[in-house]
């Protein structure tokens, strides 16, 4: 077995790889951003008092947390264009179809796992506390803002960090799509050089660093807002 | 639909079984429970040792665990693809190589839920029974196993459904499962693209909610027997 990690002097494959780094990135960020402002407007919305509208909001997500990343993917990309208004279809085929689909479909799955995280963060905060608020006189606004929103984005920060490191995982999956992402890549630059152990070692490396740094950042925010306030 | 369901129904289910090998959801479950079953004992392993007195043991448990952690499982399946007919020297069925790949990848996460399992026991349990002069594997066989073991199954149930939905992307290299069932079916109908994977999507929910509400109940249940005894 050839060894030699020769094929990080040829600018060729070097840029294939950073394609590569920078589509996953993109995508993770992507999905991170619009799946967090779903998951607030989804918070928003579920305060409505409509049980209908709580009740699609629970459906919403109890498929993203039931169904596999891949098959959410694979509606998206192979399925949806069928049912999609034409305006949108041709929307989105001028672009990036790929990479758009993909994005999409992680947003949305990713939203329904934030917005248990926020659901579960107001919750753990005792009813007690919202009534003292509301008795010494905050509005309920006030109540939310100044008792309610520093307590409950200090339960919800660990276990949002956690879906963001499986988001992170989770955008290799895009590659069954053909999304040029680092998988991707990878396998392509392995079927052009076979030098597989090397490339191997090198994306698995890539991966490795980002995760630990996302988890390194992670752990800079929790320690911003610890949880254990309570004395 | 019923016409799908009549003709496609039993692909889905166990794929080209028995003419051929179990695949469709027989197949999927085949794989998780497998690889489930096979991670447990060197995840109970990783995680006695992560909770370890001794220095290099607990480093080597910790790194084992947060490598396997970060990486995506493709990039898993993709090494064990390529690694295991170097190291065995012998042709591997995709199912093995898949069954290896997520063995190792759910021993770090098991490793988690086991060494959670063992320090949220109060710490006078341990004290109490080198007290009363058990030594170190006597206390953890007979005090903290038992214990921490039957406060796991909800969590084990979830890491089940986590599993099941990871098996979805072996259909990549080739193994008979339910996603390898549905892309199948896609290729022999050509049209009906959206259905067939929202048929496939309904499988995987009615399946992991099943199992979610599950291991839901346990846990309730569980936690009233623990306050039940404490009270």
């Amino acid at each position: 077995m050839d060894l030699s990690f020769s094929m990080l002097s040829d600018p060729e494959l070097l840029r294939m790889l950073a394609d590569g780094v920078a589509t996953t990135l993109r995508l993770f960020a992507g999905a991170f951003v619009c799946g967090f402002s779903i998951a607030l407007l989804l918070s928003a919305i579920n305060l409505a008092p409509s049980r209908i509208v709580r009740a699609v909001i629970a459906l919403y997500v109890e498929y993203h947390r039931n169904v596999p990343t891949v098959v959410q993917i694979m509606v998206w990309y192979f399925g949806m264009p069928e049912v999609l208004p034409q305006a949108i279809r041709l929307w989105i085929n001028q672009g990036n179809t790929e990479f758009s689909f993909a994005l999409i479909a992680l947003s949305l799955n990713v939203s329904a796992y934030y917005y248990e995280d926020i659901r579960s963060g107001i919750k753990a905060i005792a009813r007690t506390q919202i009534e003292a608020a509301r008795a010494i006189g905050l509005g309920a606004m006030q109540a939310l803002k100044y008792v309610v929103l520093p307590q409950a984005v200090r339960y919800a920060v660990p276990p949002i960090i956690n879906r963001s490191l499986i988001l992170f995982k989770d955008t290799s999956l895009a590659m069954v799509i053909g999304v040029t992402e680092l998988t991707y890549q990878v396998k392509k630059i392995e079927n052009a050089t076979f030098q597989t152990f090397q490339i191997f070692v090198i994306s698995t490396l890539i991966y490795l660093a980002i995760c630990l740094l996302i988890s390194a950042l992670g752990a800079q925010v929790a320690r911003r807002y610890p949880a254990n306030f309570k004395s | 639909m019923m016409d799908f369901l009549h003709t496609y129904g039993m692909m889905f289910l166990v794929g080209s079984w028995p003419n051929g090998q179990v695949g469709g959801f027989a197949g999927t479950l085949l794989l998780a429970g497998l690889g489930l079953g096979l991670a447990f004992p060197f995840a109970l392993l990783i995680g006695i040792a992560r909770t370890s007195g001794i220095r290099s043991v607990k480093t080597v448990a910790t790194i084992w665990v947060y490598t396997f952690r970060s990486i995506p499982l493709i990039m898993i399946i993709f090494w064990a693809y390529f690694m295991l007919p170097v190291l065995t020297g012998m042709e591997i069925p995709p199912f093995s190589t898949a069954l290896c790949a997520i063995v190792v990848y759910e021993s770090a996460f098991l490793a988690e839920i086991i060494r959670a399992g063992l320090e949220s026991l109060p710490r006078g349990q341990v004290e109490a029974s080198r007290a009363i002069g058990l030594g170190y594997f006597k206390t953890l066989t007979s005090i903290q196993l038992p214990q921490a073991l039957s406060n796991m199954i909800p969590s084990l149930l979830n890491q089940f459904v986590s599993t099941i939905k990871a098996t979805s992307i072996v259909y990549i290299i080739g193994v008979q499962e339910a996603t390898f069932s549905a892309q199948q079916i896609n290729s022999i109908e050509l049209t009906g693209t959206l259905r067939t994977y929202l048929i496939l999507a309904l499988f995987y929910f009615l399946l992991c909610a099943l199992l979610s509400r599950l291991s839901k109940v346990l846990e309730t249940h569980l936690y009233n027997r623990r306050m039940g005894v404490a009270a």
